[in-house]
């Protein structure tokens, strides 16, 4: 096949910004930089997708097509990764469904996510100081890559609120102002605010969860939703609905404008300005570099009837999948490659991912209803999270949320929610499928990633896309750490279920074995092009604009250092709109670094 | 809908001339909302019945070997219906007559080789070449095993055949065979009837599950109850209680 990028470009006019990816990140940047005056161009390979056009009640309730089949997520066909676990092995394409849920439209994953809304604690912003401080590093694994942020909660507070309150996040102040609030989470960063909208409900397992964890001395608290709980009118001036509970949340779209997405909450009134422009399904094949290697030029992309296009512009902001942030990166030739060998290098270190156990519980007479469900709808209890308990001695730092969550009660996914040692075929499978539909429920530690030397990203020397573009291989198995964390964590779960009366129990544990993208508990992959005080250990200044290229700046998961027990999208867009602010009142007069190597 | 009168005039876009089209790029490259347009994209209704004008993919003998199949992985019994009558072979044949047929998602590109579990499936075959590779396999290892026709072996030998295929005892291609009639027969049997399986909405009745439902706000304040909702269809149409199925 002949590659479009062999074609001489047609040169589009240039504009102030351009943005490649447009999801969450992408979005919140343009609508900042559009208000400030700017002309943003913004490029996505999927196509544009609504709600009413494209995933409205009459055609959103399909198992088959959205979770089974992945109908809103990009196609392994169009790109995937290549995976190993370790640097000896040959890395191969992973070439079916699996944990990367790649966005494939407008919006992005913002679109199919579930819609937990979390703010990281102040620890997991500091972990590789706090841990020196209060521990040391003996006992640990001496293979992590432990490095601060950079920025702090405190200073990334303001972000947090002002996503929020776009997104319209349902939930419960835990700490307000450094006063603890009853009902919320105790162990949460001090808020200037509480949410916008009040908490979802509790289902029955829910309230089962509370009760069972309440009397154990724990703190439950229902977790943060951007699967919101009543009318909404956001501080862009764009209207969202209640949640209706339907149980067609992660993997689909939001029917109702009641799942935040950029859909539901930005692009109403982005898509208003004259001063943006959305290029969709066109794809972004690198960042174009100017002699002195310093600057970018703008971007070179191919459009969807496989002409190649350059567009330039005095600002590139990369704001696509965190996989596909470090392969533009890499691609395009923006800093240095990371070598596990050596240490040296950023483009590619700190790849992580989400640490998971927990424990499937199998009831005798309940009666559960589990289709009353939303993607974020669930409690947690945050003491065995993050930095939240005392780890002396224990040989490994992090933790996990250990959450329940009420999501869906679709029947081809739970067609494998029976009992260990039942049939997977015939009328003994029907007959336990039947009881454990009802019956049948889990509790899900999300834990801690933490970087680790063997663990990175790069370019694939033998698979390629569509376009003839080497692949991202990314080298990855769980650390001696976080082993050790989820082990823990695990048994915590077991001791709350057996506690909450489960008749048949059974631990599981992502990180016991080796890691495969085929386990799909987690899609949380981080990492790669991190932010960081220090241009020896991050690919990114504190305001998320590289330390070699200072016009490009990289938006997504791909900023995280290390991963915290939380999912990843309201630090992701508090990052992003920090790193907009940054823009618009310190880089727009300067054009240099914004802090000195 | 969101409200835009906020923002004044539409600034930029309208129907599918938008924005700096006429500049530079092509037509189709440039998208976007109109804010007074609600009409389906082209593409947002189900694919439920590709091209079925000419010969199914599988043959009548291939068809009637998975139909066997299907009804010892979900068999007719108290609970309800077998896969069969429930619609599920002819769902597989539309599905093997569509993208998913053709393994049009998944990534194909060589060079391939065996790799560790953890690095999945790295077959070059689709689902379409699975089936007629796997069944041929198949027939042949049953009439070696038994010198019987599949189809002729009672129940319960049947059910061993089947348990040796899952194990595999006979070899991956038999065992890669049944994992994709397993998951076939799974989605035939709990898809939307739009699809052509699920008949009567069978399978959703057999575990309680309501379908296409999209409000549950009065119901979620009565935790734990038995709501007796009984199951709806894309296609709009309710279950009605004792419809053939089995118990509502």
């Amino acid at each position: 096949m002949a590659s479009a990028l062999t074609q001489t470009p047609r040169t589009r006019g240039k504009v102030d910004a351009v943005i490649v990816g447009l999801g969450w990140s992408g979005s919140l940047m343009a609508e900042e930089l559009t208000r400030a005056g700017l002309n943003v161009v913004a490029i996505e390979r999927g196509k544009w997708r609504d709600t009413a056009t494209d995933f409205p009640p009459a055609v959103d309730m399909d198992e088959l097509r959205w979770a089974t089949r992945r109908g809103m997520m990009q196609p392994q066909a169009v790109e995937t990764v290549t995976f190993r676990n370790t640097p000896e092995q040959t890395a191969l394409p992973v070439r079916e469904w699996n944990c990367f849920q790649f966005g494939w439209n407008v919006g992005g994953a913002g679109t199919h996510w579930a819609g937990m809304t979390w703010r990281f604690t102040p620890w997991d912003f500091e972990v590789a100081s706090r841990v020196k401080r209060r521990y040391g590093m003996d006992g640990l694994d001496p293979g992590l890559l432990l490095q601060d942020w950079g920025i702090g909660y405190d200073e990334l507070e303001p972000f947090y609120d002002r996503f929020e309150k776009i997104a319209g996040t349902s939930g419960k102040a835990g700490n307000l102002k450094g006063q603890t609030v009853p009902g919320g989470n105790p162990f949460e960063g001090p808020r200037q605010s509480d949410y916008p909208t009040p908490p979802l409900k509790d289902t029955r397992w829910m309230g089962l969860f509370r009760q069972t964890t309440e009397a154990m001395g724990y703190t439950p608290f229902t977790i943060p939703a951007g699967n919101i709980s009543t009318e909404w009118t956001n501080p862009l001036g764009v209207r969202m609905g209640p949640c209706t509970y339907c149980g067609y949340c992660e993997m689909f779209g939001c029917g109702n404008w009641s799942k935040s997405s950029p859909q539901a909450c930005i692009l109403p009134a982005l898509t208003r300005r004259s001063k943006f422009e959305i290029l969709s399904e066109a794809e972004v094949a690198r960042v174009n570099l100017a002699d002195d290697g310093k600057t970018a030029t703008g971007v070179t992309f191919v459009d969807a009837n496989g002409q190649l296009w350059e567009q330039p512009a005095d600002i590139v902001v990369i704001s696509a999948y965190q996989i596909d942030n470090i392969r533009l990166m890499l691609l395009s030739g923006i800093g240095k490659v990371y070598d596990p060998a050596t240490g040296k290098g950023t483009i590619g270190r700190n790849y992580a991912y989400q640490t998971i156990s927990g424990a499937n519980l199998f009831f005798e007479n309940e009666r559960f209803n589990p289709f009353i469900g939303g993607g974020a709808l669930g409690l947690q209890i945050d003491e065995w999270n993050g930095d939240n308990f005392d780890h002396s001695g224990l040989g490994f730092i992090g933790g996990a949320g250990i959450l329940v969550n009420s999501t869906n009660g679709r029947p081809i996914g739970l067609s494998d929610q029976v009992p260990e040692g039942t049939p997977a075929w015939g009328s003994e499978w029907k007959r336990a499928l039947k009881h454990s539909y009802q019956n049948g429920t889990a509790i899900f530690n999300q834990g801690t990633s933490f970087a680790h030397r063997k663990v990175f990203a790069d370019l694939d020397p033998t698979y390629k896309d569509r376009h003839g573009q080497p692949l991202l291989r990314v080298t990855f198995d769980y650390n001696e750490n976080d082993r050790r964390m989820a082990k823990f964590t695990m048994d915590k779960a077991v001791e709350i279920g057996r506690k909450a009366g489960a008749k048949t129990i059974q631990a599981f544990n992502s990180a016991e074995g080796h890691n495969t993208p085929y386990d799909q508990r987690s899609t949380h992959t981080t990492g790669g092009v991190v932010i960081g005080a220090d241009r020896e250990t991050s690919a990114l200044n504190r305001y998320s604009q590289s330390w070699d290229c200072h016009n490009v700046f990289v938006l997504g998961a791909s900023s995280f250092p290390n991963n915290a027990g939380y999912n990843p999208t309201a630090t992701v867009g508090a990052l992003a709109l920090h790193s907009a602010r940054a823009i618009i009142e310190r880089y727009l007069d300067k054009r240099e670094g914004l802090v000195a190597a | 809908m969101q409200n835009f009168t906020k923002f004044g005039r539409r600034e930029m876009l309208a129907g599918g001339t938008l924005g700096l089209a006429a500049t530079a790029a092509s037509a189709a490259l440039i998208n976007g909302e109109s804010a007074s347009t609600t009409q389906l994209s082209s593409d947002a209704l189900p694919d439920t019945t590709p091209d079925l004008t000419g010969a199914p993919y599988l043959s009548h003998a291939e068809a009637g070997l998975v139909g066997a199949v299907f009804d010892r992985l979900i068999p007719q019994d108290d609970l309800s219906i077998g896969a069969v009558e429930a619609g599920c072979v002819d769902f597989l044949q539309r599905q093997l007559a569509g993208d998913w047929g053709h393994a049009a998602t998944r990534y194909r590109a060589g060079p391939f080789r065996p790799g560790t579990p953890e690095q999945g499936d790295q077959s070059p075959l689709t689902p379409r070449e699975r089936y007629r590779t796997g069944l041929k396999a198949m027939a042949l290892a049953v009439s070696k095993a038994t010198a019987k026709a599949f189809g002729d072996l009672s129940a319960d030998e049947q059910d061993d055949f089947l348990r040796a295929m899952e194990a595999g005892h006979h070899g991956d291609t038999l065992k890669s065979v049944f994992a994709l009639m397993l998951q076939n027969v799974r989605e035939g049997y709990f898809a939307d009837p739009l699809y052509g399986g699920n008949k009567d909405m069978a399978g959703w009745a057999l575990v309680g599950f309501p379908g296409a439902r999209y409000d549950y706000r009065q119901e979620i304040d009565r935790p734990g109850a038995d709501l007796g909702l009984a199951p709806v269809s894309l296609m709009g149409r309710t279950r009605v209680p004792g419809q053939a199925g089995g118990a509502a």
